[in-house]
This record gives structure tokens, C-alpha cells and sequence, in this order.
């Protein structure tokens, strides 16, 4: 019962945080359907990547009765996952969706999120069935991610 | 309606051209020589620095959490391959406006209590990084003796933790061409913080 009411006050941290590698994240990226996916890949000590957490913080609340659907995969070290991750999702009090996710080398993997991908964060996969796009870099503003969401939902 | 269509594949076709041009070198390409301040304030030129074979291009920072990680292993890689002929030369791509941890006064602490015997030069006009198009540290370009870039990319296969390494990607690229072959793989994809690029 504590437990529950101090849940509910984001006192808890996410106990229930899904560590993702490629093999279990990759089918997600895959979905092709009425959704607008858009997968942020990031880190807690990413400056410019925490900078615009609120942008898909916004986009996750103020879109959250059209199909569009945010993932915030996190690429903080995994020995910084309990220590870092964790405590900052609490105290961030985020509502998207948060995984953390590790692959040895990123040579397996990046590649298969988008060949555009140089590897540096922030970067951001955005998608509705087939129409894909990878942005790299911080968007300059919370509109310049909605017109992409906008754009996608219009097809 | 045809027209329109017409006008649209060359729109895009000049847009990927631009974004070509945005890459920077491709292997084979030939590097322009530059010169850099290192945290000794002594200027580094490429072409005066380079060993016998060549030299390890590594575009780091003080602040990146992967490029902190790295810092041991280009040390290593530094005394290693130093002797064979291809010292590493670190350059700081980031502007300290945005990432005040990666100031010139910081780099010289950085480097001072680290005891690095690399030079570490300070990108401060950020116009060396995106002409190798380095988008990210760490990011590594492996330039030969004639000036020609032979390898980009990551140092090794394992960015957070050095005991997991199985290929060290410099070591095979610098073994290659000592053997006269090219570097297999010749480019890999590394995980990395973007660089810290002024906003135009």
C-alpha cells in the first residue's frame, strides 16, 4: 500500500526498466502500421539530448489521443543504469516510455537502426510504415518535431 | 504535374549532393595538412607530426562520457604505436560556449592529470572536424604518409568496457597497411556524443 501511493507520487523509481539489446529492440523499429513511432536514442549526461527531452515529453502528452507513440531508448552505461538512469526518470517524473539498452559493439547495430546514423546522440528515428526518417542532432525547437509528426499523421 | 516531378528529383538530387559534400573525406581521399594549438601552446602541423607510416587522427573531449572511457586506450594506443610509426594526434572539436568542459584551460588540466604524452590540440576555429566530417567524439581517422585517409571510424569493438574488446579496429587498420593492403574494415560505425558545433 506504501508502495503503491508512493508510486503514484513518483517517489519510486521504475523498478520494472526493460534493458534492451539489438535483438530485442529491433522488432519495435519494424512496426509498420497507422502509428507515428518516434524512437529517441539518448543518455543522461547528453547535454543537448536532455535539452529536448521536454519536446517528446510534450509530444507524448498533447498527442496522446492520435497514434503516434514515443520511446525514449537510453544509452547511459549499463553499469549507470541503477545509479544514473533510474533516479533521473524519477526525478524527471517522465510519462514516455524509457528503456535502456546495450549492445557490446556498435558496429552490430547502429547500422540496422539507420545507415544514415553516424552513431552520435541525439538521434532520432521516426517512422510511420514505410516513410522513415533519422535526425541527427538536437531539433532546433518543439514545432520543427511536430511538423515532422504533423507531415507523418497526414499521409 | 510532370514538370513538378522533373523539379522535385533534381531538388532532391542537389540536396544529396550537399549532403555529400557534408561527410567530409572518403577513404582514399587526400587530407588537407592543418595546424592546431596543443596544450603545450605549441602548433601542431599533420605533415610534420607524422611517423614513418602515418598518423591516428582521434577527435575526443574531455566531457563525452564514451570519449572519458576511451582516454586509457589512446594512451595505450599512443605508446604502441608511436614506435611503429604512427603517433596519435587528439583534437578537441568542441565549442566550450556550448560545453564549458571542454575549454583550452580544461583540455591542459585534462591532459596534465591524465599525464598524456600525445598531443591534444584544440579545434578552436571547428573548421579541421568537418572537413574529416568527425561527427562525433570519439571519432578516429587513420591518415597515412602520403596523406591519404585509410580508416574512419570507431577504436575498437567495445565502447564501455576495454576488457570486452575483441578487434581493436586502429591496431588491424595500422597492421594492414604495413603489410601494404587496405584496412578491413576500412570504416565502421562508433558510438559517440555529437560534436559540440557553433550554431550559424
Amino acid at each position: 500500500m506504501l508502495f503503491l501511493l508512493l508510486s503514484a507520487l513518483g517517489l519510486v523509481a521504475q523498478e520494472d526498466l526493460v534493458v534492451h539489446d539489438f535483438a530485442s529492440l529491433g522488432p519495435y523499429l519494424e512496426q509498420e502500421n497507422d502509428t507515428v513511432y518516434v524512437v529517441n536514442f539518448w543518455a543522461t549526461w547528453c547535454k543537448p539530448c536532455v535539452e529536448e527531452l521536454p519536446y517528446f515529453e510534450s509530444l507524448t502528452e498533447e498527442y496522446s489521443d492520435l497514434p503516434v507513440k514515443v520511446l525514449l531508448v537510453s544509452l547511459d552505461f549499463k553499469t549507470q543504469i541503477e545509479s544514473k538512469l533510474k533516479p533521473f526518470i524519477a526525478e524527471q517524473k517522465l510519462t514516455s516510455e524509457v528503456v535502456a539498452f546495450y549492445e557490446r559493439n556498435p558496429n552490430d547495430w547502429i547500422d540496422k537502426v539507420d545507415p544514415a546514423w553516424s552513431g552520435a546522440i541525439p538521434a532520432t528515428l521516426i517512422w510511420r510504415k514505410q516513410d522513415k526518417q533519422l535526425i541527427e542532432g538536437q531539433f532546433a525547437s518543439y514545432n520543427e518535431l511536430k511538423e515532422i509528426i504533423n507531415s507523418l499523421l497526414n499521409t | 504535374m510532370k514538370y513538378l516531378t522533373l523539379a522535385t528529383l533534381l531538388l532532391v538530387g542537389l540536396m544529396s549532393l550537399t549532403i555529400a559534400e557534408d561527410l567530409g573525406y572518403q577513404i582514399g581521399d587526400t587530407v588537407d595538412d592543418f595546424t592546431l594549438t596543443g596544450v603545450d601552446d605549441k602548433a601542431i602541423t599533420l605533415s610534420d607530426y607524422m611517423g614513418e607510416g602515418g598518423a591516428v587522427v582521434i577527435f575526443t573531449c574531455n566531457t563525452c562520457p564514451w570519449a572519458v572511457g576511451y582516454e586509457d586506450r589512446i594512451q595505450e594506443l599512443h605508446t604502441s604505436l608511436a614506435e611503429k610509426g604512427w603517433p596519435v594526434l587528439a583534437i578537441n572539436p568542441n565549442d566550450p560556449e556550448i560545453k564549458p568542459g571542454d575549454s583550452f584551460a580544461a583540455m591542459q588540466t585534462r591532459a596534465a592529470d591524465k599525464a598524456f604524452t600525445f598531443p591534444y590540440v584544440f579545434d578552436d576555429k571547428q573548421e579541421v572536424f568537418p572537413a574529416f566530417g568527425a561527427t562525433k567524439t570519439p571519432h578516429v581517422f587513420v591518415v597515412d604518409k602520403d596523406m591519404q585517409l585509410r580508416y574512419a571510424g570507431g577504436i575498437d569493438d567495445s565502447p564501455q568496457s576495454a576488457d570486452d574488446v575483441q578487434i581493436n579496429y586502429i591496431e588491424a587498420a595500422v597492421a594492414a597497411i604495413a603489410k601494404g593492403e587496405n584496412p578491413d574494415p576500412a570504416t565502421t560505425k562508433a558510438i559517440g556524443c555529437g560534436i559540440k558545433a557553433k550554431r550559424g
